[in-house]
């Protein structure tokens, strides 16, 4: 089982990278935009087969590590 | 004193750390492989500054798991002094000793010049060789200092006391101007500057020789 998580900073919490890659797309003519904030992707691959044990055990490595909760939310995404 | 300078994959203030503790102490303190589940007898404790394992996923989370740190936690919470300057804020963060986080500075660019802060409480340990308000010049070399915490944690560490050191002319965006902050026991302390880096005339300043001079002499 394939577990993607993705890990983005809290509203709020400033992004100036979100905010860099906003001014460059609107260098680029593209309008109508805003908010943009930039956050990571993390895949891992699982031995798990049970999904809510799989699960269980990618919240705690979200806990544990992988987010930081001062400033970052994480979701998890399970692939079969 | 018997100080230890802990030192991870890619830490590059160890050794600049450890010329400053030993010109204050007259004797080499003990480096500290961080692979080490152990440490060795001591009172004092340095997280250096650098990029320890690169900056991988954040800042100083990669070394806050390592080995040692369960044994510096523990310390900590025992009362030993830690000090964590720049990537070792950064690590004390990580793990919990100290709260809030470093953020990407808000201007984006690397920030390396000297800053002049305002010493904001001289009765801690770390402090205690300034005088309270004064204004001292340490340097910056950092990608990720930009100190974030939600308000209510902001109102307590100013409430009770913990805002060691803030920017007069804050450089990376950093909540209230903070530069350095003490935990709730006052024996833990992280900061973004650098005070090893000015010990001596020949290194460009020597207020981090007074800051060295006196967390030792409070720790005797």
């Amino acid at each position: 089982m394939k577990a993607k998580i993705h890990i983005t900073l809290k509203p709020g919490v400033l992004d100036p990278q979100g905010k860099a890659i906003e001014g460059a797309l609107k260098g680029l003519g593209f309008d109508g935009l805003s908010n943009v904030r930039q956050g990571k992707e993390i895949e891992i691959t699982l031995a798990e087969t049970d999904e809510a044990a799989a699960r269980a055990k990618v919240e705690e490595m979200c806990k544990k590590l992988l987010a930081n909760p001062v400033m970052e939310n994480y979701a998890i995404e399970l692939l079969a | 004193m018997k100080p230890s300078v802990i030192v991870f994959p890619a830490s590059n203030c160890d050794r600049d750390a450890a010329v400053a503790l030993e010109q204050a102490t007259g004797k080499a303190p003990k480096m500290v492989w961080h692979g080490e589940s152990d440490l060795p007898d001591t009172d004092f404790i340095v997280l250096p500054g650098g990029f320890s394992y690169g900056d991988y996923l954040r800042s100083g989370a990669m070394a806050a798991r390592s080995p040692i740190m369960r044994a510096i936690v523990e310390k900590a919470k025992a009362g030993t002094p830690v000090i964590g300057i720049c990537n070792g804020f950064q690590i004390l963060t990580e793990t919990g000793l100290l709260p809030g986080a470093l953020l990407r500075n808000a201007g984006l660019d690397f920030v390396c010049r000297t800053v002049a802060l305002r010493v904001e409480n001289s009765q801690s340990m770390f402090t205690s060789g300034f005088s309270q308000g004064q204004y001292v010049d340490f340097p910056v070399a950092h990608h990720d200092g930009n100190y974030f915490a939600d308000a209510e944690t902001l109102d307590r560490l100013e409430g009770e006391g913990r805002v060691a050191f803030r920017y007069v002319d804050n450089p990376n965006g950093s909540a209230r101007d903070i530069a350095g902050v003490l935990n709730e026991t006052g024996n833990v302390l992280g900061m973004m500057p650098h005070p090893e880096r000015v010990i001596s005339p020949l290194l460009g300043g020597v207020d981090g020789a007074a800051f060295f001079k006196g967390l030792v002499e409070a720790a005797a």
